[in-house]
Formats: C-alpha cells, sequence, structure tokens
C-alpha cells in the first residue's frame, strides 16, 4: 500500500511514545546508571566506569548461563519446529475436527506460565504425578530435583508441551493459504507426497515458519517462570538459565553493578535478534505485496 | 481403434479424477493423521486432566493412593478457594490489573497503529523496529528497575502499577497485530469518508473501529491473555494489595507446600479464563502469536 507522508501523523503514535518511554526507557537508564557505578551501601555510589562489564565477561557465572540457554534453545527449536509442521500436516483441513483441534491445540499457550510450571511440578512427582509414577513403576530413576538428566528433560519436554501447538498453527495458517490448484498441478505431474512437502508446502510455509523460528527463539532465549518453577533452576545450576540467572543476582543478591551489566548484554543480543525479526517481517509484508 | 476408445475413458477421466481429488486426499489422509492428532492431542492434554483429577480429590486421596480418576469427588478444594480471600482476592486483584492493561494498550495503540498503517512520516520504520524491541525485551531485565521506579513515584502494590509494567510488552503487540488488520482495509474507504466530509475522530469510530472489530477483539484477547500468564513483573511489583493469583500460587507452595488439592484447584481456575473464549478466536491465535502477520 503506498503510504501518504503526513508528519502529523505524529500526534497519534504520541500516547504510544509517551506510554512506551515511561515503561521502558526510564527503567533501562535506570540500568545503565547502575552498570557504571560502584556503591559501599547507604546509597552513596560512585563512578565505576566499565569495571562491571569486564567482570562479567570475565567471570564464567555469565558465560555458563548463556551456555546453558543457547543449548536449551537449540534444542526445543529442534524439536517444536518439525514437530510442529509434522503436526500440522496431519490437522483437518476444515470443518468440525479443524475447531476442534485448534481449540485443544491451543489450550496450553493460554495457560499462566507458573502454572504450566506447576503442571509438571506436580505431573512429574514420583508420588502424586502420573508421569513420575509411571516411569517410577517401570523401574525409571527419575527425580527432577535430583537429577540433572532429568530436570533437563522435564524442562524440554515442559517446553515442548507448552509451545509446539504455537509453531503447528503457524505452520497450518501457511498451508490454509496454497490455493487447491497447486496440489492439482503436483497431482498431474503425479508429484510424490515428498515432492509435494518439499515444492510446494515447503517453500509457501517459509515466511511463517522463519515468525515460528524466530519467536521461539525469543521466547524461549528469556524463559523465567517455567523452569523457575519446576526446578529452580536446579539441580545446582543445571538448569538456571539467563533471566533465572538475572533475577538471583539482581533480586536474590542485589548485586546492583554486575546485573546491570549483565541486562545490558543481554539486551543487545535481544536487540540483534529483534532486528533480525523485524527484516524478515518486513519482507514478509513486501512479499505478500501489501 | 480399439486403442483409442480403451483411451478415451481414461482420458474423459482426467478432469473428473481432477475434481475428485481434494475428496481423494481426504479419504486417504486421514487414516494416519487421526492417530497422530489422538496422539498429540492425549499428549496435550494428560497433564491437564491430571490437574483437574487432583483438583477434585483430597489431599489424603492424593498423597494416600495414585489413582487415575477421582474415587472420592470432592469439591472441597475449590470451595476454599471461593471462600478464602487470601485466595479469591488473587483472582481479583489479577483481573483488575489485566483489565486495566487491556484498557489502556488499546487506547494508545488504536491510533498509532492507524498511523503505521496509513501514512509515513519521519522515524516511523525506527519507530515501529524499537516497539517491537520492547515486546521482545526479556522481563528479567526489567524487574528490578520497575520495581525502583514504582516505588519511587508511590505505586509500588497498587494495581496500575502493574498495569503500566505490562505495558512495556502489550502496547507493542496492540501495536503490532492492529497494525496487521488495518493494512488490510483498503484506503480508499478513508479517502471516501474523508471527501464525504468525516473529520479523522469521526471517521475513525463511526467507520473505521467497526470495520476492524476482529482486529480490536483479537488484540484484546492478546492483551488479556499476555498480561494474564505474566508472573515475574506482577510478582515483583506486588506485595499485599494487589498481588496477583500467580503470586498467591507460588507462595503457598512455598510456605506450606503440602495443600495440593488446593493448588491444583487454583492452576484449574486460572485456565477458565482463557477456555472459555478460545472457541471466538481460535482462528486468529496463530495472526495474533505473530504480531499480526500471516
Amino acid at each position: 500500500m503506498n503510504k501518504t507522508v503526513n508528519q502529523k501523523a505524529w500526534f497519534l503514535v504520541l500516547p504510544v511514545l509517551i506510554l512506551v518511554a515511561f515503561s521502558a526507557v526510564i527503567p533501562l537508564m535506570t540500568v545503565v546508571n547502575y552498570s557504571v557505578q560502584d556503591t559501599f551501601g547507604r546509597n552513596e555510589f560512585f563512578w565505576a566506569g566499565l569495571e562491571w562489564f569486564s567482570d562479567m565477561l570475565d567471570s564464567d557465572r555469565m558465560w555458563d548461563a548463556l551456555g546453558r540457554q543457547l543449548i536449551f534453545s537449540g534444542v526445543i527449536l529442534a524439536i517444536e519446529i518439525p514437530l510442529g509442521i509434522f503436526v500440522a500436516l496431519n490437522m483437518p483441513k476444515s470443518g468440525f475436527w479443524a475447531s476442534f483441534c485448534l481449540v485443544l491445540m491451543s489450550l496450553p499457550l493460554l495457560i499462566p506460565w507458573n502454572v504450566v510450571g506447576t503442571i509438571w511440578q506436580i505431573f512429574g512427582r514420583v508420588d502424586i504425578g502420573l508421569l513420575g509414577y509411571t516411569l517410577d513403576k517401570l523401574g525409571i530413576t527419575y527425580n527432577y530435583t535430583q537429577d540433572i538428566t532429568a530436570a533437563w528433560i522435564t524442562v524440554v519436554v515442559m517446553d515442548v508441551w507448552h509451545w509446539t501447538s504455537l509453531v503447528a498453527l503457524l505452520a497450518y495458517a501457511g498451508l490454509q493459504s496454497i490455493p487447491d490448484a497447486y496440489y492439482q498441478a503436483a497431482k498431474i505431474d503425479q508429484a510424490s507426497r515428498w515432492a509435494v512437502f518439499r515444492y510446494i508446502e515447503l517453500p509457501k510455509m517459509a515466511g511463517v515458519l522463519m515468525i515460528a523460528i524466530l519467536l521461539r527463539f525469543m521466547d524461549s532465549f528469556m524463559i523465567y517462570t517455567e523452569p523457575f518453577v519446576v526446578t529452580g533452576g536446579g539441580p545446582g545450576n543445571a538448569t538456571t538459565f539467563l533471566s533465572i540467572d538475572l533475577v538471583k543476582m539482581a533480586i536474590g543478591q542485589f548485586d546492583l553493578g554486575p546485573a546491570a551489566a549483565f541486562s545490558l548484554m543481554y539486551f543487545l543480543v535481544i536487540l540483534l535478534i529483534s532486528w533480525v525479526f523485524y527484516t524478515v517481517m518486513v519482507n514478509l509484508d513486501k512479499r505478500d505485496g501489501v | 481403434m480399439t486403442d483409442s476408445t480403451a483411451q478415451a475413458p481414461g482420458a474423459a477421466a482426467l478432469p473428473g479424477d481432477l475434481t475428485e481429488s481434494t475428496p481423494a486426499r481426504r479419504r486417504f489422509r486421514p487414516k494416519g493423521s487421526v492417530v497422530v492428532m489422538t496422539l498429540y492431542l492425549i499428549f496435550l492434554l494428560l497433564p491437564i486432566y491430571w490437574l483437574i483429577n487432583m483438583s477434585l480429590k483430597t489431599n489424603a486421596e492424593i498423597l494416600g493412593s495414585f489413582s487415575l480418576y477421582p474415587r472420592d469427588l470432592t469439591l472441597a478444594n475449590y470451595a476454599k478457594i471461593l471462600t478464602d480471600p487470601s485466595w479469591y482476592m488473587g483472582y481479583v486483584n489479577s483481573l483488575i490489573y489485566v483489565v486495566m492493561n487491556t484498557v489502556i494498550s488499546l487506547a494508545v495503540a488504536l491510533p498509532a497503529a492507524y498511523a503505521f498503517s496509513r501514512y509515513s512520516f519521519m522515524g516511523d520504520k525506527h519507530l515501529f523496529f524499537w516497539l517491537l524491541t520492547n515486546r521482545m525485551a526479556p522481563p528479567a531485565v526489567f524487574a528490578l528497575p520497575f520495581f525502583q521506579l514504582y516505588s519511587s513515584v508511590g505505586l509500588f502494590d497498587t494495581h496500575i502499577a502493574v498495569a503500566l509494567a505490562h505495558c512495556l510488552f502489550n502496547v507493542p503487540l496492540a501495536v503490532w497485530i492492529l497494525e496487521g488488520f488495518m493494512r488490510g482495509v483498503p484506503k480508499e474507504i478513508d479517502e471516501t469518508a474523508y471527501l464525504d466530509g468525516y473529520s479523522f475522530p469521526r471517521f475513525f469510530i463511526r467507520i473505521f473501529t467497526p470495520l476492524i472489530a476482529s482486529g480490536i477483539g483479537v488484540a484484546a484477547f492478546f492483551c488479556f491473555m499476555f498480561s494474564w500468564v505474566e508472573l515475574l513483573l506482577s510478582r515483583t511489583l506486588t506485595s499485599v494489595d494487589a498481588k496477583p493469583i500467580a503470586a498467591t500460587m507460588t507462595r503457598t507452595v512455598s510456605a506450606s507446600g503440602l495443600d495440593w488439592g488446593v493448588l491444583a484447584a487454583a492452576g484449574v481456575l486460572t485456565i477458565v479464563p482463557g477456555a472459555l473464549v478460545i472457541y471466538f478466536v481460535r482462528n486468529y491465535i496463530a495472526k495474533g502469536f505473530a504480531l499480526g502477520r500471516v
């Protein structure tokens, strides 16, 4: 759509600008402020330069958390994206069953995150949870509060449970937009099921899949509540991801300087991914020609 | 001659074959799909079923015996939540700030989304991108600064503080979703209305808003949902008066840690608002999560 140049449009955007500036810029400035200062307590601060940043870059703590975070995000993407596409391909195309599946699949997406944690915390318990009890009866040692592998599996399965439907719904929306003529053409060419997927469905889904990947990466990158409720970041630090570590540092230990430096570096990574996301979105809009 | 007659039905059948292709695909595909979808839905629903199952049991039954369904059906857990103010006020508090947040977000996002979808102005792309970064901002980064900001202006432990804090990600979300819907409305409508002598506010309220009613509904739903499911900020910004249900739940776990039945019932009740409206937005869930693009 050709947009008219109109500088007065700024007035329409102004409320958003003021509101978001109040809730984003001011707090962010506080963080910047803390990141370059040190304190002896009693609210006396002095300039510390970039010391906290170099401290954080040298400490293993942040790198370990970042490493765990990247492994976690990588693992859940590797499971959720293919699984989501697979589920989308198997969804009914229309009618009652399509709505039925849509409604049930959306359910986990709308559950408060701490309740998601609570559900899995209960579900995995050996004494009262269905999953834990069954595994225990099968003779598999499973204890997500003590065993690192079990904790990781629980957190990953929980995320797959929580968010695969989102990937599936996005992929499904992409599939729905493919005109029937494409399938008919493929039929005339006697294309195999795989060829239909590879040369028709996958390219047509590429845009939405890109959104799905970025959204999942983004949201898993700042995951906090669910693993916090289930494992509390443990056993040890095994499931302490970036956000959990940051909250521990800032609110638990009140190490404002390091936490602020950590926050800013965290935020820079987010900014970078946001930019990729934005570019993808804009290209998608252009391709759709709207 | 015989060849051509033998071929003719086949050739004639080709178009027929094509028109049949959709039912044929349907007849063939569901076999495998039904199994896949059933398994997937069982995987999704089993943990939820287990929560509901536990919420209908007494604590003695939860801890004493293991059963797949409540043998001794009780509503006592729900009764406790709905009669004890320290529990049900959690829901009331959550609902208050969530509704406040939804109203604020939509009120400011509507004009902004219109501006983004219709006009180009200085810095529009940067602004749009900047909004996106706030949707993506990790709440953990903002928890402490928010706490200090709202404490210093005397808003700590009020509903409006949480509502404003959630604007951080909900306003950008609403702007993006609404912009996605608005760009689908032809610009000619605006131009015709202006030619007919409509002023901007009157056009916006009388003509434009009804056209994007579904978009507003979807944006409202997502603002509601994201504010409802968020825990970190709402917990950090409240202590007593505005304590959300999510925080009430976590504190009960750490304090007594034993009342599984009530915890499960509280969990089930938090799913209810989403489950109630889910049917109406089922076709827009993907669009909403993808910020109005799809």
